[in-house]
C-alpha cells in the first residue's frame, strides 16, 4: 500500500458505524465464470482471449447497449460486472441518482488500454482508444448507463486492499448524501481479468451481511 | 460509387467498433450522427482517421466535417472528388 493510502487508512480508522450499511449483493467475474450472490450464472471456457469472453458474456446476459462494443476491455468488464450485480434490483427506484456512489480499485490501472493506444501512435493515434487511457473511465461508463450521479473514486493498489477500501467506503457512506454504493475490485490486463463488485445499501430488507471486513472476505476470497 | 459505399460501410463498422451492425444495416443516405447511427464526437475523429488511413485523404477544413460526414453517400462523394491521383 502507498504511504498516502496508509495515512488515509489511519484517518478513517477512527469512529464506528459498522452494521448500518449492508452488503445486499455481489458479483464476481473470473476464470470464464460469471457469479451473482455466490451462484454461478454462466461459464464460458472456450473463449481464447479476454475480449472474446467479454463479448460472449454480453450476449449471454442478453444486454442491449451498443456502446459496449466501443469500450475498452476494462470498461466492458466493469459494465458486465455491474449489470450482473444490479440485475433484479431497483436502485433508482429506491434512491436518488446522486445518492448512489461508485468506488473501484485495481492493480493495472488502465494499462491494457494504454498499451493498445501506444501501439496506434506509431501510425495514426486512435481517438477512440485515447479516451479509455484513464482507469476511472469505467466508472463514467457505468454511471452514464445507469444515470448515477453520486461520489466516485478509483484507487490503484498492488492487490485488493479490502481494509482500506472498507474504511474509505464506510466513511463515504456515513455522509447523508450517500445511501448506496457499488464498490470493489476491477482488474484487467491482457488475458488476465477479475472483477468482484459489491452492492452496499443503507436501506436493506435483507440484513444478513453487514458491511464488515469479515463479510467482504467471506464473499470474495 | 456503389462499390465505394459498400467498402465504406464495412470500414465504418470496423473502425468504429459497431459490431452489432452489418453493412446492410447502414443506409446510403442515413444520417451518421444523432438520429441516424447515433455516432458521437469521438466517432467523428475516427472517421477522419479512416479517411486518412484508407484513402490517404486529409480533411482540409474542419468546417467541412458535418457536410462530408452527413452520410455514407456524402463520404463517398468526398472521397471520389478528393482522392489522390
Amino acid at each position: 500500500m502507498t504511504d498516502s493510502a496508509n495515512i488515509a487508512t489511519d484517518l478513517f480508522s477512527s469512529g464506528g458505524g459498522q452494521g448500518e450499511v449492508f452488503i445486499t449483493g455481489h458479483s464476481i467475474i473470473r476464470n470464464g465464470a460469471v457469479e451473482k450472490d455466490g451462484h454461478l450464472v454462466w461459464k464460458e471456457v472456450s473463449a481464447q482471449h479476454t475480449g472474446d469472453f467479454l463479448v460472449s458474456a454480453y450476449r449471454q446476459m442478453g444486454l442491449s447497449y451498443p456502446k459496449f462494443f466501443k469500450m475498452d476491455n476494462l470498461s466492458k468488464l466493469g459494465l458486465l460486472a455491474s449489470e450482473n450485480l444490479l440485475s433484479g434490483t431497483d436502485l433508482k427506484g429506491k434512491y436518488k441518482t446522486d445518492e448512489i456512489s461508485v468506488v473501484f480499485a485495481n492493480a493495472s490501472s488502465s494499462l491494457d488500454a494504454d498499451q493498445k493506444y501506444f501501439d496506434t501512435i506509431k501510425d495514426i493515434a486512435s481517438p477512440a482508444l485515447f479516451v479509455y487511457t484513464l482507469p476511472n473511465i469505467v466508472i463514467g461508463e457505468i454511471c452514464i448507463k445507469n444515470g448515477f450521479k453520486g461520489e466516485n473514486a478509483f484507487f490503484v493498489f498492488d492487490k485488493f486492499e479490502a481494509k482500506f477500501l472498507h474504511q474509505y467506503v464506510q466513511t463515504l457512506m456515513r455522509q447523508k448524501t450517500n445511501k448506496a454504493c457499488i464498490f470493489g475490485w476491477l482488474e484487467l490486463l491482457g488475458d488476465s481479468y477479475e472483477a468482484a463488485l459489491f452492492l452496499l445499501e443503507k436501506e436493506a430488507a435483507d440484513k444478513t451481511n453487514p458491511f464488515t471486513l469479515e463479510n467482504i472476505y467471506k464473499l470474495y476470497s | 460509387m456503389e462499390k465505394l459505399m459498400a467498402d465504406l460501410k464495412a470500414q465504418i463498422i470496423q473502425q468504429l467498433n459497431l459490431k452489432h451492425l452489418k453493412p446492410e444495416d447502414i443506409g446510403d443516405d442515413q444520417p451518421l450522427f444523432v438520429e441516424g447511427l447515433g455516432l458521437d464526437s469521438i466517432d467523428a475523429l475516427e472517421l477522419i482517421v479512416l479517411l486518412q488511413q484508407e484513402y490517404n485523404i486529409k480533411l482540409a477544413n474542419a468546417e467541412d466535417g458535418p457536410k462530408v460526414f452527413q452520410s455514407v453517400r456524402t463520404m463517398a462523394e468526398y472521397i471520389t472528388a478528393n482522392k489522390p491521383a
